[in-house]
């Protein structure tokens, strides 16, 4: 009868069954199809791109139906990057395919909202007193109603406000901040300017027109690599992913190309089909592991050990066994291992100490201790070569701060006739709870200026414990030699990844690296980055490329992919997000040392400072805390300190007036009488309270929050589930001083504005209803890739949302109508850190500390002190500077790493394109009113994307390098048209350190390597060595192996617990990014949760879970001291036995139940994280190791951490 | 002969990073809309793994396909359309929506309506069939990664005895997967409505959606469960190869948005003639090459004689000169069809997957860069030869073999060129292939232009 019936069926319509009755065949033109065409139907389809914090910077599409948005595809417009490679298109990932469901969401913030406690206080208030700031002032100065709306933060209670009401009370808040404690109790967090710039910019611009504190992120996510200023002297500069493809060897380490780098990932699959070979370092079987030719899987946090192994074989086989021509002639020309070091009598040996400078050879001047020496080899004879920090700034370096050796052949080791040999102290870290002891090993020495010296090479192979004939010391018998470091067979105990392994990895990365001319690359990420001792890990594998000239070549070097998205436009963003047109300098503060402080951590730091020092120390850190070390790093203008003293620095200023002095003298003497002190050295004084924070563009409470639970507990106020104690008297800081009650809830306001429900919305007090990328302009750039491109706007911004350009306007021209009246015209006194990339690197000679605190010697602002600058700040009229050019663009002109851009012509221009402001504050000046306007600005104000800027910059440069740089930049102007047109490839500009000269793929350090421009260094080579004393007192002069952080010894904590019935399980507790997320943004996204297990979760072996009574898919809780988190366990033979992992930034607004541990909801995943100061990161002051924002500062890491697991009720509570 | 065209895909899975990008642009420009909230026309499968529907490779269970009658006829293997008509109201053979999985949102709401309370506004997951709050136990991407545990997957059953799933032996792979658009499609053959058809002009299979009644045969009918039901409308839907883009000549949503750069769209020819003849050959491990030979080689004069008699016309011809697809199938020889013992005549192909492969040879302590080694470690490769066997071709391991080998050839051959050495032609001969030849297989898979993808 079925057959019948279609039998009958053919001759009743158009089609044509195959005779057998198989198949139906049909041709075009029916109507069953009409539904499909219809859907996909559509008006228009406009470029945009999305604003969250990854490195994809991808041009998609966005479909438009009857003004609804509908869908987004990639885009795959980019321009040509060459016939034998392939291209950039079609980058994207499913994140942001599933962005639109954002646009109609029911998590959608259509409104603004303010919580109802607060509200209704403050609505009584000002219509008694009839002044908005007056009634901010009376509710947040009455304990009880502060503590009413406070405690009341994250349980709920929002309503509805209007944007008019929101502005009045976040102007009234501010307003009153700024009066009664300092624009420096102002705050402001938006990460990563790239994703952004003119979101970013506007209101950055605003918190620092008003003199408020922009927060780092970079270091604050640990994502910062501090490995990179300390060998390179740069943030961060690596390849574009297209440079992949150049390579022939390729170690990814600790990175998961395919989930974090999704768009770039094809590089890496498509370069294997070209020969190159791909090991992968990874603890998990990893989604990157499935491209790996060999999976390579060290315990987690060991991996440094495997790349110092890695180090010793390559100096064993290419250095000391045979000589690798390709490798001895870079290492002699482009890093420290010529120059040489002064040995210390120490103990029965000596340890090595300062780099020999012209100084001691008797040369004079401020400069000469910052010129270094080496030894040539055909004379014999010491010679001071140009490119050293020497040479940098002062008058007789003009000219000869290159890497120019002229016919000097640099010495790599002191053996040789006339040498002697001595024994060097060395420490060792690799006793499981990082404890020091020390290695004896020898070096040959010679006698220079009556010092004894040798070169870093020679220190270096004695660290790595490669033997040389006719050398004293303890040295490892061989490969197999498993007792001693950094043997192959040692690192299998301590990785457990097989020596041969190790070896065999070595040995092929260097071979290739010698065969190819330096194409060997690492790509390396989070997974190692992250750790405390990131750094270490980074400086051992940062060796390897080093060693075998990897470094400064296209398809070699190191490519680190953590957070480092690039702003190309980087002078322009700088100049406009720093409102430095207007006033000069801007608070930039490093966020790691700030949230330590002000969210209470610190007092929950037991650990001493010296704890993790080398045995070879000098007791710099004995008797102190971290807390200890940040307040001296603050007084002596090594880091930024905001706020920086317990009084209000517009009422300083006024006092030194009053005094009849001026302001900085005045200051000074306050400081060193002790009369006024530094902030951080009493973090709990009310008066040195962060008082008003805003975020935009990010999500701290969800996701970067290190220590979450202490952020609600004493930042905000809020309940919190912190299971660990204070730390006891007798581990409490001597310098900082400690308050008997910790204060709950500093801030008085917390704003953000975004376009979803979040972990940070849900604990705000106003919430203001932010425009989605798809509706508004912007500007986009990244290092993957060498565009830029623009936002354009898909629809207007619905219901009451406005784009962050726009609410930060409405919000400075309420502030404005309030300040007008009750702050008038102020002159703040703003202190400023030493910084990078000026004159002010030359501040402590030989890194030898000196703290006047101690000595009780008057400080020198700029040299042993913060920089004090007066700054007048008319608080009227900051809604009309917001939106006009200042004045300090063509006067002071813009600088970028050291190199000043000139802006008057460009300024010029600008006013042209978007026209001058007609009245107001700022009439005349060029108009920055509409978003369209700043990005214009932000595209004419850099090199990148003006050459004209980038040709003056290297005419500028090449003065004082005295080498010619020229012709490396096209004369070529990108508008904000162009890059709302299509992406446009960028120009070579000096404020990068790469060429892309004729279309050639970005890597970074050519033009060092090729153009002989030194790296902004001491000796302006790739460092190995770091003399500064800190580096010192911490072990870390060298590449060394510190294991990863033993919780339970610093914390004093019980054993763990090791399963048995109603038992848990303690485990490496790891937050590795997720598939289904960019941070926190998408891990609510119903898309991404119905794609993966719809909530958070936890990764574990079926080991593990075993042990712990744990099913697949089983309600867990993870427990430790600083918090809980409830999710569902992911049980999967892919983990390794010990090790969980919690995928980032799954925080507590989808399916967290309510924890049985703590009885309160469950936390994110940050809630069993805590944050820890490396003493290293707060140097400042000296050559590389200085200050600039986002560049050096204490990073935020987490990977340390424990946790024990249980499997918990399977009843769940919300 | 009959000559007919047909539009096809081959994915490359030895690029396949399983990022999901093809399955959410898919659903959002077709399926993210009542009824379908369960629907991916396209979905990406973590092998080993259960798939979605779960264990929808089981045909001993659902029976799905064909199969041969003892006069080695063709049947459907659920029976005849006679036995359709009997179970059309009780039908056993079809996953139920817990074998998709239930789809689900959450109570987003609460997150602004919630008044002061005890605890943090929380979105708890609630049913999108049901209403009702519910625990998540399953999604139609429950095992991405290899969360969970992968053993109940069909195929790695059909290898157990030498597949251990520890942590050091780990491997997987992604299988993103659409409508095969099949030349023999046991879902047309199983409407009882005549409401599925392949589209005459391009072989795109499609539901018409007002003829289908919903009786759902057609699910049951297709072993790749690639037909889905539309509860709200109560009529069948699957993937329509985009049409509405490839007759303008746009290419597929999941092809072009696929950031891995793996998908081949072109078209092939085939003679529809011997469609039942190929499709019932007696051994299944013949399939592979039955399949390919009732494809035609657009470059021989009497097959575009036939073409253009049987209405072909010469851009289509053009095109299918150049189809990427042909050259991956035939030129290269390295696209092998999924499941082709389903004797539906599959027209989506893949490329399996060659990595990680020196990690075997490693342990061996050889130098895994060496080419011979290389393919004597293809039998050792982390994933199994046997379990991709399974996948591709009806448990034959040579095929796969061979297409592995090629790959591993290219590589050694490019690593060659790459560091400027002469690369030694004994490498591609031992695939049977010419440095040139190997040069621009290397160039549409790596390289892999916009223009030459599709």
């Amino acid at each position: 009868m079925g057959q019948a019936l279609v039998r009958a069926g053919r001759f009743l319509r158009p089609g044509r069954v195959s005779p057998d009755l198989r198949t139906l065949f049909q041709v075009g033109g029916r109507d069953g199809d009409v539904y499909y065409r219809e859907r996909w139907s559509h008006d228009k389809v406009v470029r945009s791109t999305h604003g969250v914090n990854c490195t994809g910077s991808c041009s998609w599409k966005v479909y438009v139906k009857d003004g609804v948005i509908t869908w987004e595809a990639q885009e795959t417009d980019y321009p040509d990057v060459g016939s034998d490679r392939p291209q950039y298109e079609p980058r994207g990932c499913p994140r942001g395919a599933a962005f639109s469901w954002y646009t109609y969401s029911p998590t959608r913030v259509r409104h603004p909202y303010a919580r109802g406690a607060l509200v209704e206080m403050y609505r009584e208030a000002r219509d008694r007193l009839g002044d908005p700031v007056a009634a901010w002032a009376e509710i947040t100065a009455d304990p009880e109603r502060r503590r009413r709306y406070q405690s009341a933060r994250g349980r709920g209670g929002l309503v509805r406000v209007s944007w008019d009401e929101a502005t009045e009370i976040i102007a009234a808040a501010h307003v009153h901040t700024i009066k009664t404690y300092g624009p420096d109790r102002v705050a402001g967090f938006s990460p990563i300017p790239a994703m952004s710039m003119a979101s970013h910019a506007v209101g950055s611009r605003f918190v620092s027109l008003i003199g408020g504190v922009m927060l780092s992120f970079y270091d604050w996510y640990a994502d910062l690599p501090v490995a990179s200023p300390q060998v390179f002297g740069d943030q961060t500069d690596v390849p574009e992913s297209a440079d992949w493809w150049d390579a022939t060897y390729l170690l990814v380490w600790g990175s998961n190309v395919p989930v974090t780098r999704t768009p770039d990932a094809h590089y890496m699959a498509e370069a294997r089909y070209r020969g190159q070979k791909v090991v992968v370092m990874s603890p998990d079987y990893s989604d990157a592991a499935k491209f790996a030719d060999e999976w390579v899987a060290p315990l987690p946090g060991t991996d440094g050990a495997l790349g110092m192994a890695m180090g010793h074989v390559i100096l064993r086989e290419f250095f000391a066994d045979r000589t690798t021509p390709f490798f001895t002639d870079y290492v002699k020309r482009f890093t420290d291992l010529p120059f040489l070091v002064r040995l210390r009598p120490h103990a029965g040996g000596y340890v090595p100490g300062k780099f020999l400078t012209a100084a001691d050879l008797g040369e004079e001047g401020g400069s000469a201790p910052f010129k270094t020496v080496l030894m040539d080899a055909r004379t014999g004879e010491p010679v001071i070569p140009g490119g050293t920090l020497g040479f940098r700034y002062s008058a007789e370096g003009e000219g000869r701060w290159n890497l120019d050796l002229g016919g000097v052949d640099p010495l790599l080791t002191m053996r040789g006739p006339g040498a002697g040999t001595a024994e060097v102290l060395l420490p060792r870290f690799d006793e499981p709870a990082g404890r020091g002891g020390v290695l004896r090993r020898g070096v040959p020495v010679r006698e220079v200026g009556g010092e004894l010296v040798t070169t870093v090479f020679d220190i270096l192979l004695a660290q790595y414990g490669v033997a040389r004939p006719g050398l004293p010391g303890d040295w490892p018998k061989g490969y197999g030699d498993a007792a001693v470091p950094y043997t192959p067979a040692w690192q299998e105990t301590v990785t457990g990844v097989p020596a041969a392994v190790a070896e065999r990895v070595a040995r092929e990365f260097a071979a290739n690296a010698e065969e190819s001319g330096g194409r060997s690359m690492i790509i390396l990420g989070a997974g190692v980055n992250q750790w405390f001792h990131g750094d270490t890990m980074y400086r051992s594998f940062l060796a390897l490329l080093l060693l075998t000239g990897c470094q400064g070549r296209n398809g070699g070097g190191w490519a680190h992919y953590v957070g480092q998205e690039k702003c190309r436009p980087l002078t322009g963003w700088t100049l406009l997000a720093g409102a430095l047109d207007w006033s000069r300098p801007a608070r930039q503060m490093t966020g790691t040392p700030y949230w330590y402080l002000h969210t209470g951590q610190w007092r929950y730091d037991t650990a001493p400072a010296d704890l993790l020092g080398s045995p070879l120390g000098e007791g710099e850190f004995a008797g102190r805390t971290a807390a200890d070390l940040i307040a001296q790093s603050a007084r002596l203008g090594w880091m930024p300190s905001y706020p920086t003293f317990d009084r209000n620095p517009l009422d300083l200023a006024d006092e030194a007036a009053a005094a009849g002095r001026e302001a900085v003298p005045y200051v000074v003497d306050q400081v060193r009488s002790g009369r006024l002190r530094f902030a951080c050295e009493d973090p709990d004084a009310p008066a040195n309270w962060p008082r008003v924070l805003t975020l935009w563009r990010s999500n701290l409470l969800g996701s970067s929050a290190k220590g979450d639970e202490y952020f609600l507990r004493h930042l905000l106020g809020a309940g919190d589930s912190v299971g660990g104690g204070e730390a006891p008297p007798g581990r409490r800081p001597r310098d900082v001083r400690w308050r008997d009650e910790a204060p709950r809830g500093k801030l008085d306001l917390l704003l953000s504005l975004d376009f979803r429900m979040t972990s940070s919305t849900l604990f705000s007090d106003v919430v203001l209803p932010a425009a989605t990328w798809y509706e508004k302009y912007d500007l986009s750039s990244t290092d993957m890739h060498p565009f830029v491109h623009a936002f354009n706007p898909a629809i207007d911004p619905p219901w009451q949302t406005r784009s962050d350009f726009d609410a930060f306007h409405a919000i400075a021209r309420a502030f404005s109508d309030l300040a007008a009246r009750h702050l008038g015209t102020r002159t703040d006194l703003v202190a400023a850190p030493l910084l990078h990339d000026t004159a002010d690197e030359l501040a402590t000679p030989y890194g030898r500390v000196h703290d006047w605190r101690a000595t009780g010697e008057t400080p020198e602002p700029g040299r042993d002190f913060p920089r004090l600058t007066e700054v007048e700040r008319d608080y009227g009229a900051i809604a009309d500077r917001l939106a006009a050019l200042g004045p300090l663009a063509e006067e002071k002109g813009a600088a970028t790493k050291g190199v000043t851009y000139r802006l008057k012509d460009e300024v010029a221009r600008l006013r042209e394109a978007v026209g001058a402001v007609r009245e107001g504050a700022a009439a005349g000046r060029p108009s920055l009113a509409r978003d369209t306007h700043l990005c214009e600005a932000i595209l004419a104000f850099s090199g990148s994307t003006n050459g004209r800027l980038a040709r003056q910059g290297f005419t500028t440069l090449s003065k004082r390098t005295g080498t010619d740089l020229g012709g490396l930049a096209e004369e070529r102007l990108i508008t904000f048209a162009d890059a709302r047109d299509r992406p446009q490839a960028v120009i070579t500009s000096p404020e990068w350190s790469g060429s892309e000269h004729a279309g050639r793929r970005y890597s970074p350090f050519t033009l060092n390597v090729e153009r002989g421009k030194p790296w902004h260094t001491l000796t302006g080579r790739q460092h190995f060595y770091l003399d500064h004393d800190w580096m010192q007192e911490a072990g870390e002069s060298l590449p060394v192996y510190r294991p990863p952080l033993d919780m339970r010894a610093m914390f004093d904590e019980a054993g763990d617990e090791e399963g048995g019935p109603g038992k848990g399980v303690s485990v490496r507790y790891l937050t590795p990014h997720s598939k289904w997320s960019i941070h926190s943004e998408y891990q609510d996204n119903l898309l991404m949760l119905s794609l993966s297990r719809g909530g958070p979760t936890i990764w574990m072996s079926p080991a593990d879970a075993e042990r712990a009574g744990i099913a697949d898919n089983d309600w867990i809780e993870a427990v430790n001291r600083n918090g809980v988190v409830v999710a569902r366990a992911i049980v999967s033979h892919r983990m390794p036995e010990g090790t969980v992992y919690m995928y980032h930034a799954q925080e507590r607004v989808v399916d967290v139940p309510v924890s049985e541990n703590s009885g309160r909801r469950g936390g994110i995943h940050n809630s069993l994280t805590r944050l820890l100061v490396k003493p290293t990161h707060l140097i400042g002051g000296y050559a590389q190791q200085c200050f600039a924002f986002n560049y050096l500062g204490p990073t935020g890491s987490q990977r340390d951490e424990i946790t024990t697991i249980r499997r918990r009720s399977q009843e769940v509570r919300y | 002969m009959r000559v007919m065209t047909q539009l096809a895909m081959v994915m490359n899975l030895d690029k396949c990073i399983g990022c999901h990008t093809c399955s959410v642009t898919c659903k959002q420009v077709w399926t993210n809309r009542a009824g379908t909230e369960y629907v991916w026309f396209n979905n990406v499968e973590t092998r080993p793994g259960q798939g979605y529907p779960r264990r929808y490779e089981d045909q001993d269970r659902w029976k799905g396909g064909w199969e041969t009658d003892r006069r080695g006829r063709l049947r459907l293997r659920a029976g005849g359309r006679f036995k359709k008509l009997a179970t059309i109201f009780a039908n056993p053979l079809m996953p139920n929506i817990r074998d998709y999985y239930e789809p689900w949102t959450y109570d987003y709401d609460t997150l602004f309506t919630a008044p002061e309370q005890e605890h943090t506004p929380v979105a708890r997951p609630r049913s999108l069939i049901s209403g009702r709050p519910m625990k998540v136990e399953w999604s139609a991407n429950w095992d991405d990664d290899l969360a969970g545990d992968p053993s109940p997957d069909p195929v790695l059953q059909s290898v157990s005895e030498q597949v251990k799933l520890e942590f050091e032996k780990t491997f997987m792979f992604f299988l993103p997967r659409i409508c095969e658009h099949c030349l023999n499609p046991s879902c047309v053959a199983s409407c009882p409505s005549g409401a599925l058809y392949k589209r005459s002009e391009d072989g795109i299979v499609l539901v018409d959606q007002d003829r289908c009644r919903g009786w759902r045969m057609c699910v049951t009918g297709c072993p790749y469960k690639k037909v889905y039901f539309n509860h709200r409308t109560g009529k069948a839907e699957k993937c329509t190869f985009c049409f509405p883009r490839v007759e303008v000549g746009i290419p597929t949503i999941c092809a072009e948005t696929c950031v891995g750069r793996l998908r081949y769209i072109g078209p092939v020819l085939y003679d529809a003639d011997r469609v039942a003849g190929a499709a019932a050959v007696p051994d299944e491990r013949d399939l592979v090459e039955a399949q390919k030979s009732v494809l035609l080689d657009p470059e021989d004069p009497a097959v575009q004689e036939a073409a253009r008699e049987s209405g072909v016309r010469d851009d289509w011809l053009e095109a299918c000169r150049r189809s990427p697809v042909h050259k991956l199938i035939f030129e290269y020889g390295v696209a092998l069809p999924l499941h082709p013992e389903y004797r539906t005549m599959p027209m989506v192909w893949y490329i399996p997957p060659l990595s990680p492969v020196v990690d075997a040879l490693g342990r061996t302590g050889h130098d895994g860069e060496d080419a011979g080694n290389l393919f004597g470690a293809i039998d050792a490769l982390r994933i199994p030869v046997d379990y991709l066997a399974g996948l591709f071709t009806a448990g034959d391991p040579a095929p796969v073999r061979e297409v592995l080998r090629k790959l591993a050839a290219m590589r050694s051959h490019m690593r060659e060129v790459n560091l400027g050495r002469v690369p030694d032609p004994a490498v591609s001969a031992s695939v049977g292939m010419t440095p040139p030849l190997i040069e621009s297989m290397y160039r549409l898979l790596a390289i892999a232009e916009y223009g030459d993808r599709y």
